[in-house]
């Protein structure tokens, strides 16, 4: 499919996919280096705590409920993995964003990536905004008013991975 | 054929390796009804209607049971749901 995006646009997801990828990176500098067999594997030998950051903390989830243990030891399996496969879509995003906006022809695996990615995030935005599903595009604010720009930016994210989507349901 | 239960259901619950996981996906305000029903055809092969009316599931009644087997491909499951953004959690049926 063909992506159009404004010069600001391009900028903008930029901007944002980079913090993402900062982002999944950040627990990881608290870690001591990995052992060769965490290298090899992805997997820990030390469950890693779940995320203080709320918005971190939507992004990896527990997989358990009501069963802190259990779900320790999932982190321990699956965290490395999954920061990295978003990363990686974020990183996606970035390799075929045009550099000063304009069109873009995105293959099928380049839209499933922004896909993933946008949606990765709206899932940050959305919780620092602490967005409802009554959330208003500039958060009941006036359209000028600077405290609404993040709203903003969360609702045009929100129309473009709706339109990505789309495609991909086709 | 599986005892019937009558004594500590407690332990028994913990314990019975033949009753079933199962990955459950809860509403959340961010991901899109379009996404949600995308992932589900996407992970788990599901007709367009079938994931539609899990979408729907989740949305109005605040979650819906998306797949069932061992606990291994129920941590799987929930693992790839995570990676597509979707808050979903495993329990025993």
């Amino acid at each position: 499919m063909i992506a159009a995006l404004e010069a600001e646009e391009a900028q903008l997801l930029r901007l944002l996919a980079t913090d993402l990828k900062a982002l999944l990176a950040e627990a990881d500098s608290d870690k001591p280096p990995k052992d060769p067999l965490e290298q090899l594997t992805g997997i820990s030998e030390a469950a890693p705590e779940p995320p203080t950051d709320p918005a971190l903390a939507r992004l990896l989830p527990d997989g358990y409920r009501d069963d802190p243990e259990a779900a320790a030891e999932l982190r321990r399996l699956t965290d490395t993995d999954i920061r990295e496969a978003k990363q990686h879509s974020a990183s996606q995003l970035l390799d075929t964003l045009p550099e000063d906006g304009g069109r873009v022809k995105l293959g099928e695996d380049d839209v499933v990536a922004w896909t993933a990615a946008l949606n990765d995030l709206r899932l940050v935005l959305g919780t620092r905004l602490e967005v409802t599903e009554e959330t208003e595009p500039f958060g009941g604010l006036a359209p000028d008013d600077p405290a609404a720009a993040p709203y903003a930016v969360y609702h045009w994210l929100t129309g473009l991975q709706d339109e990505l989507v789309n495609a991909l349901l086709q | 054929m599986a005892p019937e239960r009558t004594e500590q259901p407690d332990v028994a619950e913990r314990v019975d390796p033949d009753r079933p996981w199962v990955t459950i996906v809860w509403n959340d305000p961010i991901n899109l009804m379009s996404y949600v029903t995308y992932v589900f055809c996407k992970l788990f092969g599901y007709s367009r209607e079938k994931a539609t009316a899990l979408m729907l599931d989740v949305h109005h009644k605040g979650r819906a049971t998306v797949s069932s087997g061992s606990r291994e491909q129920m941590e799987n499951d929930v693992s790839r749901l995570h990676t597509a953004g979707l808050w979903a959690t495993l329990s025993q049926d």
